[in-house]
């Protein structure tokens, strides 16, 4: 199953902000993340987070500051700043009101998915 | 260790990054630690160095479309957009918008022509003239040469970006309104008094504009108008159009001058005519011209409101500071001049317009924060320099009484010395990295519309008040 492009782009910031709540991290580790956690049906094409990190710093929900990688590359880490922390929490809520309504719907016996299907 | 092929691949890859203009190289160098870090995570996973390459590539994405994102993110890149490949729907119509914006502008120069007209026939044959009802008199041509061109750009926009029924009402209505409120003034508000009235029809021609502007604000921005983002292309758009009007004046001024050269010897008469129906319609049409230049975006002068500014930034901060220390040890021991305060004014419209582009051109990295104090530094010199002024004036306002013109000049300063401290504190709170600099953006772009407010209530407001005081 391949997630829809619209709502893969939905769920970035939250998805980015909530990660990132978890730690320090850059670009490539937080790629990874979202695909371990997803068990890789959430992907988009590597290099569109970047522009992403970039908005939400200028933002301020983001800091961000070089170090250098264990293999002495440069390289950007990213952290959660409290406005990034409230930003998250309002995130949060929207998106447990958006799924607790379709679970109401779907759980009332609406259009079950097609198992086996793709 | 990767291979010498690998690194030239990566090498290759990198210059075709660095040739999207609107990836900062900071931001490319990003993206190269990130293609490095899967090609080692490939290889390391038994792919070999050209395998491993051609995947962290393709997983990377369209550099084109990472290009046009990054655009998009950093609005201020936008202008160079048309450098990175134009997305699909970008592409075309801008012969169309040219001929609109000739079109445009012609009708909108018959206008001032027709206006000009009965004007001179008023003045010089005492003729009780009359156009849609309004009483057409000398004042006529002062009232409206400004607000013609304004209008012609929000009729151009309105044009082309067909942003809907809605939006186009919200912008005609309430700019036929002020412009009806300009004209149906009695000329008698704006010529009467010892001199003092005639400075109301000046003070009106040069407000009525700038009042205007908001309706070109608002066909530019559209259903986004309450969009930091959209404003800010606005103030980018308002910038670029002025820098293309300048240099198009100023070689419409060389081939004046040369035509003027050329006829001079054989029809010495032809000068005044061309001045009157030439060079002024020409003045009219080069401002829907203008705008659509900026559309275009094939600029050859590419980002060059923002260039300005990083180049008098560190310059006027010189200036203001050491203008200020000048005050500070001489004192002020002179009263001041009650007309500097138009100076002064001046002053603090060109720190704002700085920090303005300032903040349109920002762009991370370590030269960003030089022109950020620079910047700072600028808007404080320029501030304590202004604070001189105000209390010195404030202090003796009863001493000069208050005319149009002093209200109006000082009205413009109390209103950018709050809008440029706040700006400066704000500032301050980003470069020591407690705010945002959109808590900056959304300051300035929210307190946008204020200066049209203001502006109107001098062009319309202000006579009427000084009318019946």
């Amino acid at each position: 199953m391949r997630i829809d492009k619209d709502l893969v782009a939905a769920v970035a910031t939250p998805l980015v902000l909530a990660i990132l709540a978890e730690g320090r991290s850059y670009g490539y580790a937080i790629l990874a993340r979202v695909r371990e956690l997803s068990g890789g049906e959430l992907e988009w094409s590597d290099g569109m987070l970047y522009p992403l990190l970039h908005r939400l710093q200028a933002l301020g929900l983001l800091a961000a500051e070089w170090g250098s990688s264990p293999e002495g590359r440069r390289r950007k880490y990213y952290a959660i700043t409290e406005a990034g922390r409230r930003e998250l929490a309002e995130q949060r809520s929207q998106w447990a009101a958006v799924t607790q309504t379709l679970d109401r719907l779907w759980e009332r016996g609406g259009p079950a998915p097609l198992l086996g299907g793709t | 260790m990767a291979g010498a092929a690998l690194e030239a691949r990566i090498a290759e890859w990198r210059g075709y990054v660095d040739r999207a203009r609107t990836i900062e190289p900071a931001e490319a160098e990003e993206l190269e630690t990130h293609l490095r870090d899967r090609v080692d995570e490939l290889r390391a996973a038994g792919l070999d160095d050209d395998e491993a390459f051609l995947v962290a590539v393709k997983r990377l994405g369209a550099i084109d479309a990472i290009s046009r994102e990054f655009a998009r993110t950093n609005s201020a890149r936008l202008w160079k957009q048309l450098v990175a490949a134009p997305a699909p729907a970008e592409r075309g119509g801008g012969a169309g918008g040219l001929r609109s914006a000739l079109l445009i502008g012609l009708a909108a120069a018959a206008v001032l022509q027709l206006i000009r007209v009965l004007s001179i026939a008023t003045s010089t044959r005492k003729l009780d003239t009359q156009l849609f009802g309004l009483p057409a008199d000398p004042t006529w041509l002062l009232r409206n040469a400004g607000m013609i061109p304004v209008a012609a750009v929000a009729a151009w926009l309105l044009v082309r970006r067909r942003p809907g029924l809605r939006i186009v009402l919200a912008t005609a209505i309430p700019f036929g309104l002020v412009a009806l409120a300009v004209n149906l003034m009695p000329s008698q508000l704006l010529l009467s008094g010892d001199g003092i009235g005639a400075q109301t029809l000046v003070l009106t021609a040069l407000h009525a504009p700038i009042a205007c502007w908001l309706f070109v604000g608002l066909a530019y921005t559209a259903t986004g108008w309450r969009d930091t983002g959209r404003r800010m292309d606005l103030v980018r758009f308002t910038g670029e159009g002025l820098v293309y009007y300048v240099l198009i004046a100023l070689g419409g001024q060389l081939l004046f001058g040369l035509t003027v050269a050329i006829l001079m010897p054989l029809a010495p008469g032809v000068v005044t005519p061309l001045l009157e129906w030439g060079v002024l319609s020409l003045a009219v049409i080069a401002f829907p011209f203008a705008a659509w230049l900026v559309e275009l975006k094939q600029s050859v002068i590419e980002n060059i409101a923002p260039v300005l500014a990083r180049t008098f930034t560190p310059l006027f901060a010189i200036v203001t500071v050491a203008s200020a220390a000048v005050y500070l040890v001489l004192g002020a021991t002179q009263p001041f001049n009650r007309e500097l305060m138009i100076v002064f004014d001046a002053i603090l419209v060109l720190a704002l317009a700085l920090v303005l582009y300032n903040l349109s051109a920002r762009t991370e990295g370590r030269a960003t924060r030089f022109f950020d104090i620079a910047g700072l530094v600028a808007v404080v010199g320029a501030l304590g320099l202004d604070a001189f002024v105000l209390v010195d004036l404030v202090g003796r306002i009863g001493e000069h009484g208050w005319t149009p013109n002093r209200v109006a000049a000082a009205g413009l300063n109390v209103l950018l010395f709050a809008v440029l401290a706040v700006a400066a504190v704000l500032s301050a709170l980003q470069l020591a990295g407690r705010r945002p600099v959109a808590a900056l953006e959304r300051w300035l772009m929210g307190t946008l519309p204020a200066y049209s407010l203001w502006a109107a209530f001098v062009a319309i407001g202000l006579p009427l008040l000084f009318a019946s005081g």
